[in-house]
């Protein structure tokens, strides 16, 4: 096992690239090495970014937010602009785990993990979030959803890193939401989740939504026809309903020792409801 | 010795106080040695092979390849275990439990074992092995084990307990049953008669330390293990009888425990790192990973348990009934008997008869848990007892009072009860604060009793005083609940010195007498006993030593307050001896002083308790949240008060785990999917509320300071308090534990279908 720490994006896109043998990316840590640690994995290679300073960073640019791959989930609450523009990003970010947990995982690292049940993804996708994807033909922005592909798989081609996670400017009167179910109050993984993103007019009617739902299916769910049912009318309780009834039946869930397919199904649509009430209230709804 | 261990009321100057525990700096500063702290010299890194399997035969082990890799020192089959047991079937079974003989049992099963110079080497030669498993049909749910069409575990087995003898082998090992009167005739004289069925899924102690040991096998036959364990001794006995060892030649040393709760009781990897240390000619370290702990350690009892009770209309319980049915993994075990006999122990009932069955499934063995098999018969009796106060219209907490058993009751499970503290403990509920407080929307209040029997045990201890002054105290029980800083306020207590003086160890098996395990509550019971007898023993040497300094009659010398009074007109003008003076004196006046007591502590008091709980209901979700929690329970004398409500509070947090979320899993493949902390529950602290206690002091009357043990008692009522509250929140009767999220919205939801 070859353990490298390069001090650039290059050459850490040039180590993954060449490698023969099995590579890994070390962020954080909190899934790779408690993955190795369990027996389950025995990279050849681990390419460790936290000394690529560029990927340390939260940058607030014109267009939005640039969040750099090794930036700790923990940084993310310390931000206080991104904390306001985007609220359900920033708490879905703060539930990964623990609070140690949080203070070396990254988002980055959640999404690239690809497990259904990922606490940040169904916020970012919700978010509309992109993923600035650097390889060994350049550099390129895919939305946040294309990433996981499955349980455990990615579309990252080989010699590819996730560089940042960028998130738009805030159109005025928005607000967004994320909730998850876990028996506990921490430490535990989402049974399934939802995060609501909205934007509404100068009457509170809902001008713009995206609504995805976690560990509802092999990858998160992006709800479209959820989205239809709030666009275009104030969030009112009749209004939350479909939602719920929406969300209830666009799950794909499994049985497994996390919950029922029953469970899953009515539980997504009870936190597509709340979440929305959040997110709704965040954009100034009443 | 002519010891006297019966209670006699005294005025306590050290024991009841509050301080510091001697062990709590190296604890929180990392010095403290737990099991896997220990290293040797030239240690090797062992490793065990599990079988993936439910159920299988083992035709053949090839270990040919994994030999042969570089840095590889042993590798053991059961081939390397002679069964040196002697028809000793509990003994086989444990041999068996520690490396498959001819069938592998259970996911994770140890069949083979290798050691290494390190660790990755380990892992890569287990890879190495191949094992040719012929898989077998498997069970694993207690209710499917007992019907006729289930794979038979052992076919050696047929059921004990039965009137007539069966022709038939049987995964129901044993029935056993308790009671008296006549349950049909009680129940023609009950107005209301409630009746349900329950199950519990099965749990682990959870304890947060991972078995571990250092076993070092000399060439000239003799053994040192050092281990985290609950009982040093047994080990000793059982690791000695397995490799076909003198007890003497193996010295075995305890580590602190980093918990135990019952699940430190048995061995499993000691008896291996021993053997490869044999094989190897070097000390060998094996450290279980959490997934070996789930997978095969031993778990507590699934269970499916039916009650039925009757009531008059007053509120007098005419007939009880249960029958009880405990997974006991794949070797017997005696779960629902002991399920069987507490189940209805906290009343006073002319009619009651229950029955138990021992059931084998191919999950790991059953081991003790924290007062075992009575949280689910209590879970099952005291759920049903709700459920009836409820039907007649009577408070749940009078209704009990009603029925509770008293000095002179005859027990459900035989023996006449002396003083206890059931009924203390239910009018103590019934006046707390707790009772009264309002409650929400989707709040409910549950409250629940329960019992446990405790145990003495044979006890060894060693005090000894040394020229300064200064005390060592040497016990054979394992300190897993602050015993050493219990232990240490008694022999205070008895010589009349400051606490500070007293230092405690807990002692190798070459360094005392036999001890039994420390279970059944017995620690401070038991060896505060013994060190009772022990510092009296060391006050009549005392004595005879001032006697001596003084040149006077050792009979006119007594002692008081730490110090050696001359006694009689004639000795006015002696002033008094302290215990540092005498022992200052001592290598003139004889030599060292000391006291020893070997003892078997008969007597341990029975002990009860009644919890309360509020939960929080999600109606939408089936989510809970503990709201408030109150532990009323009987030390009989509380040593360390604080220690004390440390135990009520740590068996109310492993109860409330338990009742809501702690479940073993398994796929229809017969292999546990949550063997590790993630998806195996056990409450974080965020989970839970400051759990509220409240000590009653009902003498035990067979120990001098009135003690009764009080480490178990305190797991007994959660899961039935909890169901009961959940229950009154959620509108609906729960009869599965845990009561999970799923299970609760489930639940919900039938109910408003109708």
């Amino acid at each position: 096992m070859r353990y490298i720490r390069p001090l650039s994006i290059e050459d850490a896109v040039g180590l993954l690239a060449g490698s023969t043998g099995t590579a890994a990316i070390l962020a954080g840590g909190s899934d790779l090495l408690v993955r190795m640690k369990g027996g389950f994995v025995e990279p050849d290679l681990i390419v460790d970014i936290k000394a690529i300073e560029e990927l340390s960073e939260i940058r607030e640019t014109a267009d939005g937010f640039s969040i750099g791959a090794a930036v700790p989930c923990a940084v993310l609450g310390e931000s206080a602009a991104l904390k306001k523009a985007w609220p359900g990003v920033v708490e879905a970010a703060k539930l990964i785990g623990s609070k140690q947990v949080q203070g070396r995982c990254t988002i980055v690292g959640n999404l690239c993990n690809a497990s259904p049940a990922a606490d940040s993804v169904p916020a970012l996708v919700a978010a509309g979030a992109r993923a600035s994807v650097v390889g060994p033909g350049g550099r390129r922005t895919i939305p946040v959803g294309s990433v996981p592909t499955g349980p455990g798989k990615t579309s990252l081609a080989k010699g590819e890193i996730i560089e940042a996670i960028l998130l738009d400017k805030r159109a005025p009167r928005s607000g967004d939401a994320y909730l998850r179910f876990i028996p506990r109050t921490e430490m535990d993984i989402a049974v399934v989740s939802a995060g609501v993103n909205l934007t509404l007019d100068e009457h509170g009617v809902v001008t713009a939504a995206r609504v995805a739902l976690g560990a509802a299916a092999p990858t998160v769910l992006l709800v479209e026809e959820a989205a239809e049912a709030i666009i275009g009318r104030k969030l009112d309780e009749a209004a939350l309903e479909r939602l719920a009834k929406v969300c209830f039946g666009a799950c794909r869930p499994i049985d497994d020792k996390r919950g029922t397919i029953e469970f899953r199904r009515k539980v997504a649509g009870v936190l597509a409801k709340r979440a929305g009430t959040t997110a709704y209230a965040r954009a100034g709804g009443k | 010795m002519n010891f006297d261990p019966r209670f006699s009321t005294r005025n306590f100057a050290s024991v009841g106080t509050r301080p510091i525990r001697p062990d709590g700096v190296d604890k929180v500063t990392g010095r403290a040695r737990y099991g896997a702290d220990f290293n040797m010299a030239g240690q090797l890194v062992g490793r065990v092979l599990r079988s993936p399997h439910a159920h299988a035969t083992i035709r053949k082990i090839d270990t040919s390849k994994a030999e042969k890799l570089p840095g590889v020192k042993a590798v053991i089959t059961a081939a390397d275990l002679s069964d040196l047991t002697d028809g000793d079937a509990a003994m086989y079974d444990i041999l068996d439990n520690c490396m498959a003989r001819t069938k592998a049992l259970y996911d994770g099963h140890a069949v083979a074992a290798v050691a290494a110079v390190d660790a990755r080497t380990a892992r890569q030669a287990l890879k190495l092995i191949e094992v040719d498993y012929e898989l077998l049909p498997h069970v694993t749910d207690v209710d499917e084990a007992m019907k006729h069409s289930a794979p038979l575990i052992n076919d050696a087995i047929f059921t004990e307990g039965l009137e007539e003898k069966p022709v038939k082998p049987s995964n129901v090992t044993k029935r056993s049953q308790f009671g008296h009167g006549d349950v049909h005739q009680g129940f023609g004289h009950a107005d209301f008669i409630v009746e349900r069925s329950f199950k519990t899924e099965q749990t682990h102690q959870g304890y947060i330390e991972p078995h571990a040991c250092v076993a070092s096998v000399s060439s000239d036959g003799t053994a040192d293990l050092w281990v985290c364990t609950q009982g040093h001794f047994v080990y000793r006995q059982h690791c000695a009888q397995l490799l076909g060892m003198e007890a003497s030649k193996l010295r075995v040393t305890s580590s602190e425990i980093g918990g135990g709760f019952g699940g430190k009781t048995h061995v499993w990897a000691e008896p291996v790192a021993l053997a490869l240390s044999r094989k190897a000619g070097r000390p060998v370290k094996l450290v279980m990973t959490r997934d070996e702990v789930f997978r095969a350690s031993g778990p507590t009892s699934a269970t499916s348990i039916d009650v039925k009770i009757g009531a008059r209309k007053d509120g007098t319980i005419t007939a009880a009934e249960a029958t009880l049915r405990y997974s006991c993994g794949p070797y017997p075990g005696s779960w629902a008997e002991i399920g069987a006999m507490t189940a209805f122990a906290c009343y006073k009932l002319e009619n009651v008869k229950t029955v138990g069955y021992e059931v084998l499934v191919n999950r790991p063995k059953t081991a003790a848990y924290r007062a075992p098999s009575a949280p689910m018969a209590a879970f099952a009796v005291e759920s049903a007892v709700d459920e009836l106060a409820k039907e007649i219209g009577m408070d749940p907490v009078d209704f009990r009072i009603r029925n509770a058993a008293q000095e002179g009751t005859r027990s459900s499970y035989g023996p006449v009860y002396g003083p206890i503290g059931i009924g203390p403990t239910l009018e103590a509920v019934k006046n707390h604060p707790h009772m009264k407080a309002p409650l929400g929307k989707n709040q409910g209040r549950g409250m629940a009793c329960g019992f446990w029997f405790n145990f003495g045990g044979q006890t060894c201890t060693d005090l000894n005083i040394g020229m300064d002054g200064s005390v060592s105290l040497a016990v054979g029980t394992v300190d897993v609940g602050g015993s050493r800083a219990s232990l240490s306020l008694v022999a205070a207590e008895e010589l009349g010195i400051a606490y500070e003086q007293v230092k405690a160890i807990v002692a190798d098996t070459s360094s005392l007498g036999y001890n039994d395990m420390t279970d059944g509550s017995r620690g401070t019971f038991s060896s505060s006993m013994a060190t009772i007898s022990a510092a009296r023993n060391a006050i009549k040497v005392l004595r005879e030593r001032a006697a001596q300094m003084w040149d006077i009659a050792v009979d006119d010398v007594v002692w008081e307050q730490g110090h050696a009074v001359a006694k009689g007109e004639k000795h006015g003008n002696l002033g008094k001896l302290s215990l540092k003076e005498i022992a200052a004196a001592s290598g003139k006046t004889g030599g060292p002083i000391a006291g020893h007591s070997e003892l078997v502590a008969d007597g341990a008091g029975v002990s009860f308790a009644t919890h309360i709980c509020d939960i929080e209901v999600d109606p939408e979700t089936g989510a809970t949240r503990v709201l408030r929690y109150t532990v009323v329970q009987d030390a009989g004398k509380a040593v360390h008060p604080t220690y004390v409500e440390g135990q009520y509070q740590g068996g109310a947090a492993q109860g409330i785990g338990w009742a809501l979320n702690e479940e073993y899993i398994y796929g229809k493949d017969g292999r546990l999917q949550n063997p590790g902390f993630l998806d195996y529950r056990i409450p974080v602290c965020s989970d839970l509320p400051m759990i509220d206690t409240q000590i009653l002091e009902i003498p035990n009357p067979n120990h001098p300071y009135g003690v009764r043990g009080v480490g178990e008692t305190s797991i007994v009522p959660p899961l039935a308090a909890i169901a009961n509250a959940v229950s009154n929140a959620a509108g609906v009767r729960m009869s599965h534990i845990p009561m999970s999220p799923p299970r609760i919205l489930a639940a919900i939801e039938a109910e408003r279908a109708g």
